[in-house]
Order: structure tokens, then C-alpha cells, then sequence
């Protein structure tokens, strides 16, 4: 609904204003027609279930495919290299741009290798490092997004998890290229918005973004966690209710059953929805584009008052 | 992040059953004057018990100087969210048992003099989680500090974010972190002090974001709780698990004070900050 709200408003100022919001408008009204009726919970617990399939293809497996040359960078430059977390420069459409990514095993050798997917610090440092190169030198920043969460443990407790999420996201709302990011899968918590602070955030049709993983919330509120369908209803980390909240700028369509059944066409999406977010942002001054990121995060948010 | 509320010491079968006012450091049991008057730490053992954001405001600010701000705002129910009940029915309940409007109260204040706004959470209030009430207000505070040109002291007490809010709920890292930004760019600083409970979303936050970054003795801060980490990962917790004494030696905190020194050590840091 929020939405809805918004493109009427920027119908109506466009009638008195003229051309500037014309494009805005048009972009509101593309994911609005992308919009069906309000998922059902059936259709979001597919979508859960469609985020973590086996063989959903994860940052690497679109890395290959979108972009050429990529060159992995490796280590936080002060304690060790997280494998659960990629950083890299690579060409994306001729361009030198970098990537900073969730990931997840295949195999259960990798899995483990990867940590699931659950980044330690020194990933979120290691992805601070990539982003401060990325500010250095001009390059647009591109971040993926597929994490259950960070990872809860003892070591990563003593070298700070939550201060390195919180810097992080600072980081991310200091820099001065254009940043996109893509919920490529699950968007899990903290350990997902680390890296997801951005002038443009995607969101794959199947992927979800949530506050917490449907077992967890279901453990607490329901004290059970085999309640997790009903806790996924009702929070909702569906593409849909987080673009229709504002939470995210546009969903990438998937194809038909998934992107798992065709990683190619899912990639080639993927790759033109986020040429068509950089071509939105690419020609902004770099000290309005971050003011225009910080008020999008600052608007978040549904209050009342009394 | 879940929001449950967790024992800093999970094999204390006394916590969570005995007397609110029975110690769980030592076991010795004070009137509520008597805990009142001594800051509500133990004198026996020195245990900090929770302080209301309320009566923290009364222990921090000259008498007299604390003028409310934002204090309209309430939670709406963006997702119509229906646990065991409703999202409505937990903030009414809160709101009555609390006489607060959120788990979070601003305003500006003075510190031994020293003018500042106060951001201050309160974890009666649904486990001082943080919805999008708490992020605003915290936003607010940001803006109110800068525009005074004085720094913002925060004091935390949260179990994380509210999941009732689902990803509005995630979204308020982000715009406390933004708000933190612009307060930096204005010259603006922050004062982050850390109690018990301090984790999930708003450690993961505005928390840990302080030019100086203090906690209470004792005060559980970690992203995930002891139990989560247990669970998850079935490893030993050693005994100072997330407490504030280990990430103080891990290198995550400025300094450990004791209440009673924490009006004077956050007027000797204003004063130090109005010097630039």
C-alpha cells in the first residue's frame, strides 16, 4: 500500500512539476504491474523453500556468469580469510566494478568450507576492505546477499560480530560510488542488511529478507519451532511485502519454477536488472546520491502516535 | 536476533523464578528503597540489577533538566502480526505495565552541567526490542543533538529487534546506523553506553557505533545469546560468555563503569567533547 501511496503522490506532483520524476514514476509503475495479489502463505513458504534449495545457485555460480575476469580478493588484512564470504573486482559490461558476497557450499566438503554460508567477522571486515577499494578508485560496488545469518559462535562473539555488522553498514552508507545489492537467496538477519545498505537493494521474485529465520521466530513466539510456516505468514520476508513496504527498490524476476532450474536465464535477469539500477543511479553527484541513500534508510519505518 | 530474553548466567536456576528484588549474585534480598538508593546495584557484591529508562534518566540527568522529546510516538502494526496474540494487544499490555510508549525514551538533558540529549531504552518494555519506534526515535535524537550542537549519550538495553515488525524491524539497523552518519558529519558525537542485555539488532547497531563505547559491570553484550550460541554450534560457553568484562578484553570496549561512576565519568566525556 505504501507503494500505491507513493506513485500516486508522485503522479500528482508530476502533474504540477512536469518532466523531472518521469522516470521515477515509470519505475513505480513497472514493479507496481509486477505486483499480483498480496502472496498467500502457501506462496511464501514456497518462496522459503525455493530461497534455500540445494540447488539455488549461490554468489559464485552468477559471479561466473555476469562477470568477466573476476579476480578474488582474499583476507580481512588482520586476522584471516572468511570462505563464507567473497570479495572481488571483476568486469560487469566493460566496466571494473566490485563484489562483495554471501557464500554457500555445494557439497557437503564446501558446505562446511563455507560455513553455510555464515560469516565470521572477519568476512564483514574483509567486505569493508573490498568496499573501501571500491571507494578508492571509483568502481560502482555490487553486493550479494545470501546468508541464514552470521554465524552465532563463540569466536565470533570475541572478535566482535555485532560491532563489525554496525561498521559494516556505516561503511556502506559512507561511500561515495553507486552501490547496488541483490537478495540472491536467503537475506537472514543482521548478517544479510551488513551488506545491504544500498542506493539500490534487488531482490530475486523467490529470494526472502527477514528479520529472523522462520524457525527462530517460530521457537520464540510459538515455542516451537515446527511452527515455521505459520511464523513465515505471518512476518512475511516475501519479495513482494518487502517491496511493497519499501524495504527493497525492485524485484528481479526468476524463471519459470525457480531460479535453480535455469541458472543461466536466471543470471542473464539478474545481470540486466542490475545494469538497469546502476544506469538509474550511475550519472547522480556521488554527495547526492549518498544523501538520497541515508533518507531512503532514514523514511523506514511505519510509526503512529497518540 | 531474536528478542527473547536471556540469563547472562543460564545455570542460575534462582534467575527468573526468585524475588526481583533477591540479588542473583549473592542472594541477599533488598527493599525497593534500599535498591533505589544505592543506584539498584547490591551493595553486598555489587551486582547491577536493571534500571528502568526512566529512573536511569533521574540517575544521569541534573535534576530538572530532562525535557522529553518524541514522546507522541507509538508502534503501528504494519503487518497485522499475530503470534499466540496480537502484536496490538503486547504493546497495550506494555504500555500499561510500563507507563512508556516504547522500549525507548529521548530527550535533551543535562549532565553535571553539560548539555546532551539522552537516548535511553527500557527493557520492561517487550525486551527492549527495537522496532521502528525505537529506530525513529533514536533517528530523532541524532537530529536533535546535531542541531544543538551537543553530543547524544545512548544507553542501550535490548534483546534485539523486534520481530513483530518483521524486516520494518531489520530496516532500523540501517537508519540508525544513517541517522549515527549525519550526526558524525555535523560534528556531532556519540556517547554509547551498554547495558544489560545489549545484543542482537541494536548492538549490531547504533550501540556499537559510539565515538566511546562504555558498559555496566557484568552487562551481557553479544549478537546471539549464550543459549542460540549453544545450540548452534554445541561448544562450551566459557563463564564470561558476551559479558562485558570479555569484550573488554577483546578489545570491543573503552572502558567498564561502575554505576555510580557512570554520571561522572559521562560528564568528565561531555566535557571533554564541548572542548573541540
Amino acid at each position: 500500500m505504501r507503494l500505491r501511496e507513493r506513485l500516486s503522490k508522485l503522479a500528482g506532483m508530476k502533474l504540477l512539476r512536469g518532466t523531472k520524476l518521469s522516470g521515477e514514476l515509470e519505475r513505480l509503475q513497472d514493479q507496481l504491474e509486477r505486483l499480483r495479489a498480496e502472496p498467500t502463505a502457501e506462496e511464501i513458504w514456497t518462496s522459503v523453500e525455493l530461497a534455500r534449495h540445494q540447488d539455488r545457485p549461490y554468489t559464485l555460480d552468477y559471479v561466473a556468469r555476469i562477470l568477466d575476469d573476476f579476480f578474488e580478493l582474499h583476507g580481512d588484512r588482520g586476522r584471516a580469510d572468511d570462505p563464507a564470504f567473497v570479495t572481488g573486482l571483476g568486469s560487469l559490461d566493460g566496466r571494473t566494478v566490485v563484489l562483495v558476497g554471501h557464500q554457500k557450499g555445494r557439497d557437503l566438503k564446501e558446505r562446511t568450507k563455507r560455513n553455510f554460508g555464515m560469516a565470521y567477522p572477519e568476512g564483514y571486515r574483509k567486505a569493508m576492505r573490498a568496499m573501501s577499494l571500491a571507494d578508492r578508485h571509483g568502481f560502482p560496488l555490487i553486493a550479494m546477499i545470501d546468508t541464514p545469518g552470521a554465524y552465532p559462535g563463540v569466536a565470533a562473539e570475541q572478535h566482535g560480530q555485532g560491532g563489525a555488522i554496525a561498521r559494516s553498514q556505516a561503511a556502506m552508507a559512507r561511500l561515495s560510488v553507486p552501490t547496488i545489492a541483490c537478495v540472491i537467496g536467503e537475506g537472514g538477519s543482521g548478517g544479510a542488511v551488513a551488506v545491504a545498505v544500498a542506493d539500490r537493494v534487488l531482490m530475486q521474485e523467490h529470494a526472502i529478507y527477514s528479520v529472523i529465520s522462520p524457525e527462530g521466530c517460530a521457537a520464540i513466539l510459538w515455542r516451537d519451532a515446527g511452527e515455521a510456516r505459520k511464523a513465515a505468514a505471518a512476518f512475511k520476508p516475501d519479495a513482494a511485502h518487502c517491496l511493497e513496504l519499501g524495504v527493497i527498490d525492485a524485484i528481479v524476476a526468476e524463471p519459470e519454477g525457480g531460479a535453480h532450474t535455469d541458472a543461466d536465464a536466471a543470471a542473464l535477469l539478474l545481470e540486466q536488472g542490475i545494469l538497469k539500477a546502476l544506469e538509474e543511479i550511475d550519472t547522480l553527484d556521488p554527495t547526492e546520491r549518498r544523501r538520497q541513500r541515508r533518507a531512503k534508510y532514514r523514511l523506514m519505518g511505519v510509526l503512529a502516535s497518540v | 536476533m531474536d528478542v527473547e530474553v536471556e540469563s547472562k548466567r543460564p545455570d542460575d536456576p534462582a534467575q527468573g523464578k526468585a524475588h526481583p528484588n533477591t540479588c542473583p549474585g549473592c542472594g541477599s534480598h533488598y527493599r525497593d528503597d534500599e535498591l533505589a538508593q544505592n543506584l539498584r546495584v547490591c551493595p553486598h557484591c555489587g551486582h547491577h540489577f536493571r534500571v528502568g529508562a526512566r529512573d536511569r534518566i533521574e540517575q544521569l540527568a541534573d535534576p530538572g533538566s530532562f525535557v522529553e522529546e518524541d514522546a507522541e510516538l507509538r508502534s503501528a502494526d504494519p503487518l497485522a502480526f499475530f503470534d499466540l496474540r496480537p502484536y496490538t494487544e503486547r504493546l497495550a499490555e506494555a504500555e500499561v505495565a510500563t507507563g512508556l510508549g516504547d522500549a525507548i525514551v529521548c530527550g535533551a538533558a543535562a549532565i553535571e552541567g553539560e548539555g546532551c540529549r539522552l537516548a535511553v531504552m527500557d527493557f520492561a518494555f517487550m525486551g527492549g526490542s527495537m522496532g521502528s519506534v525505537v529506530g525513529e526515535k533514536f533517528a530523532r535524537a541524532c537530529e536533535s543533538a546535531a542541531a544543538a550542537a551537543v553530543p547524544l549519550v545512548s544507553v542501550s538495553a535490548s534483546g534485539g529487534a523486534r520481530m513483530q515488525e518483521g524486516i520494518l524491524a531489520l530496516m532500523q539497523l540501517p537508519k540508525t546506523v544513517c541517522a549515527i552518519e549525519e550526526l558524525h558529519e555535523a560534528g556531532g558525537a556519540l556517547l554509547s553506553v551498554l547495558t544489560h542485555p545489549t545484543t542482537g539488532g541494536v548492538l549490531a547497531s547504533y550501540a556499537s557505533l559510539g565515538d566511546v563505547v562504555l558498559a555496566e559491570p557484568g552487562a551481557l553484550m553479544s549478537f546471539a545469546g549464550p543459549r542460540v550460541v549453544a545450540q548452534t554450534t554445541r561448544e562450551k560457553l566459557p563463564d564470561d560468555f558476551g559479558l562485558a568484562e570479555s569484550n573488554y578484553r577483546f578489545g570491543h570496549l573503552d572502558a567498564i563503569v561502575a554505576r555510580a561512576e557512570l554520571r561522572p565519568t559521562l560528564a568528565r566525556l561531555l566535557r571533554l567533547f564541548g572542548k573541540s
